[in-house]
């Protein structure tokens, strides 16, 4: 039994190739079968591949992870033989004008392009895959363009007003709509706003917190009443919750238009929100928390207060951030309760108090051009408002541990 | 060092007898359990409240004008002519249009950030299609009224045409083949609004989509690839099939966002009350615009009306997002739903 050929090496590698390993296997079996003395008592033995020096040498495997050079040619390539034939065919061909249409061509043909290049070396699951990516990658590309947009072009439009100081500190008291910059500004809008959310908050954190506790600690069938009601009521048009504050509160009390109007049916419309999130971030506190505090003899009350309530903090603060941009942003509810005035309002029980959302809808609705660029002032603070509570949300969130590092906080990290 | 035993002592011997528990709260715990009980209570009073009331109030108008109430497509309180029946279809025009166009946006941008995007900008990503759902609505609504409806309106030139043939891209009086259409018949149209909402609901959807991606088993993913299946293949025979409860649970629950949307829509659309089907043809309606443009000057009975139609509102997204929940927490993804 000769299991060590003589010209078997052990330098001889076993990932050589799978032509040269195959070919030294069956001229193994072939030997010993001959060679053999008795096939009864033979026992099934390993063969080392045998070195083939004449053999070619192996062919490098294609990096997995990194596309190959041929590869990254064929794809972009493919994109811009597609820009050119799109320039050929809207420009020069067909009446098709404009930006969208040459966009819109250069696409389609990039994606027939890639295909036909794809399908002339390989296979059709190849054009296949070549062409969803490209696909894919391209409706996500409009989305981001879709974003970009509304806020460059918001912050473009609306530089022109907001870079006059007097625009953030001033109110429209006398002000006409088509008066200049110089004068006039959206602090009432401002103050409105802020006073209103905070009224807002003032009523949703501690009954949304409050009911989402409720709801995981203290648990039983009216609870999970509770629970139905709640996440019923999150599907309300935000319309909807205005026209019950404005039936409610103005027609059948007689109470007046007033910012506390106002809050209240941005409460009607945000407690839902904040309850449910702040529901769903309760239920992901690990329950070894709750039973080794209690087993360390701390009761419920102190256990939630001390134990539940802190660990779910993050993950409360940004469901009540996120319900605040949700509710400063919001028009509707705002639109039925409190109207519009030109001046400063601080005291919410009474008079009309205006808020930034509806400031941006009625100039729209004026149809002045000044007034319209006054409008995307507003709403160009409006949406640093909401970029910086937003920020602000995702900076609580943050998990502690370093797995999950968003850009801005690396960022943060060099900048300190 | 010794270990003592304690000393079996007859007279304590009692102490060691079963004991009376009690899953009762007492002292703070019971404070705690009832003021808990108090705010539950509470939030259920004013919000189950809103569903109470709007049934109510709406039940003299149901009684008053009977089925007219949907058939009839008219909105003229002076001539006691009401009926919800026109801006029922424009809602649903509208968010059709808003579906066609947010939903194969959401899908890809979802398949995007959970399968092609590099690790690295993942985060950032996910960040970014929150904050596009943070993005106040009056802000989409003036961004579609200025930037996007003139291209809107040559596009609808074009799909008239084109497509003309089709009923609902047809536009009447819009003169598409002549040098010069009448813009203004293609402008303010469900089409322009449907844009607007589409932008709002859309990363809705992406995001209930993404997170569902996100949880496909990394297995099964492993193994498709290990059967030779190109990036594309994994998620034909995985990621979808895997997500598919969490595609129509977006999706539902972007549309019952889209239906009640108000702002965006009364400011782009043009008032109309007829029904219609023509999506590209200038003028519609809404429920929630209808009843934001007619709350102002509205008597009694007239606000009464317009809280039948709010309930109709609804009524009609608590069933879509009903389902939506239903059908993401049936299906084998079973991911949170986040409103």
């Amino acid at each position: 039994m000769n299991t060590t050929a003589p010209e078997v090496s052990t330098s001889s590698t076993i990932g050589n190739g799978s032509t040269t390993g195959s070919g030294s296997t069956t001229e193994g079996v072939s030997t010993s079968s001959s060679t053999g003395d008795g096939s009864a008592t033979e026992a099934p033995r390993t063969f080392l591949p045998r070195s083939d020096d004449d053999a070619p040498p192996p062919v490098p495997r294609a990096t997995l992870g990194r596309m190959t050079a041929d590869e990254r040619l064929v794809r972009v390539g493919s994109w811009v033989s597609a820009l050119g034939l799109a320039w050929l065919i809207t420009q020069r061909l067909l009446p098709l004008d404009g930006l969208p249409w040459f966009l819109l061509t250069w696409f389609g043909l990039g994606l027939t392009v890639t295909a036909v290049l794809t399908l002339a070396t390989g296979t059709r699951v190849e054009a296949v895959d070549r062409v969803a990516g490209s696909a894919i990658t391209g409706a996500a590309l409009v989305v981001a363009v879709a974003l970009g947009s509304t806020v460059v072009y918001v912050a473009v439009k609306g530089w022109e007003p907001v870079s006059h100081l007097n625009f953030l500190f001033s109110d429209m008291a006398g002000v006409g709509p088509r008066d200049p910059f110089d004068a006039g500004g959206i602090k009432h809008a401002i103050i409105g706003s802020l006073i209103e959310i905070g009224i807002a908050i003032a009523i949703t954190l501690p009954l949304g917190v409050g009911t989402a506790v409720f709801m995981t600690e203290v648990g039983g069938r009216f609870a999970r009443i509770v629970r139905t009601v709640v996440e019923a009521m999150t599907a309300l048009p935000s319309i909807v919750a205005g026209l019950f504050v404005y039936t409610v509160l103005i027609v059948t009390l007689g109470y007046p238009r007033s910012g506390f109007a106002a809050a209240m049916a941005l409460s009607v419309m945000m407690l839902p929100i904040i309850a449910r999130a702040s529901d769903v971030v309760l239920r992901v506190v690990p329950g070894s928390l709750r039973e080794a505090s209690l087993a360390l003899g701390a009761s419920r009350w102190r256990t939630v207060w001390h134990v539940v309530l802190p660990t779910a903090r993050s993950g409360l603060a940004t469901a009540l951030i996120l319900g605040i941009a949700r509710g400063i942003g919001e028009t509707s509810p705002v639109l039925l309760t409190s109207g519009s005035a030109n001046f400063t309002v601080t005291d919410p029980t009474s008079g009309a108090m205006q808020s930034l959302p509806l400031f941006i809808y009625s100039n729209v609705r004026s149809g002045d051009p000044v007034a319209i660029e006054r409008a995307y002032g507003a709403a160009f603070v409006l949406l640093a408002l909401v970029l910086v509570l937003f920020v602000v949300a995702r900076l609580l969130a943050r998990p502690r541990s370093g797995t999950r590092r968003p850009l801005f906080a690396r960022f943060r990290r060099t900048v300190r | 060092m010794s270990t003592t035993l304690p000393a079996y002592d007859p007279a304590g011997a009692d102490l060691v007898a079963p004991r009376a528990l009690s899953r009762r709260a007492r002292g703070a715990d019971a404070v705690f359990v009832h003021s808990a009980r108090l705010v539950g209570a509470s939030v259920l009073v004013i919000t189950g409240g809103v569903a109470i009331f709007l049934g109510w109030q709406a039940f003299p108008t149901l009684q008053r004008y009977g089925w007219s109430f949907f058939t009839e497509s008219q909105w003229q309180p002076e001539a006691d002519v009401i009926g919800i029946a026109a801006v029922v279809v424009g809602t649903f025009a509208v968010a059709t249009v808003a579906m066609t166009i947010a939903f194969p946006l959401a899908l890809t941008t979802a398949l995007y950030i959970s399968e092609y995007a590099p690790a690295r900008i993942k985060p950032t990503l996910v960040s970014l299609v929150d904050l596009m759902a943070a993005v106040p609505s009056v802000i989409y609504g003036l961004w579609a009224y200025i930037l996007i409806m003139p291209y809107a309106a040559e596009f609808a030139v074009w799909m008239d045409r084109n497509f003309g043939w089709i009923p609902i891209f047809a536009v009447r009086g819009g003169d598409a083949d002549s040098a010069i259409p009448l813009l203004s018949r293609y402008s303010f149209s469900a089409f322009c609004a449907g844009i607007a909402v589409a932008m709002m609901v859309m990363p809705m959807a992406c995001a209930v989509m993404r997170q569902v991606f996100s949880q496909t088993p990394p297995g099964e993913r492993e193994a498709a690839l290990a059967l030779g299946a190109t990036r594309w293949g994994v998620i034909r025979a995985v990621v979808l099939p895997f997500g598919r409860g969490g595609i129509i649970g977006g999706t539902m629950l972007g549309l019952g966002r889209a239906l009640g949307e108000t702002i965006a829509v009364a400011l782009i659309l043009a008032p109309a009350f007829d029904v219609k089907f023509r999506v590209l043809e200038q003028g519609g309606g809404t429920v929630s615009a209808l009843i934001a443009n007619r709350f102002g000057d509205a008597s009694p009975t007239q606000l009464s009306a317009l809280l039948a139609a709010g309930l109709v509102l609804f009524l009609i997204t608590l069933v879509i997002n009903t389902l939506a929940a239903v059908v993401v927490n049936r299906s084998r993804s079973g991911a949170g739903v986040e409103a």
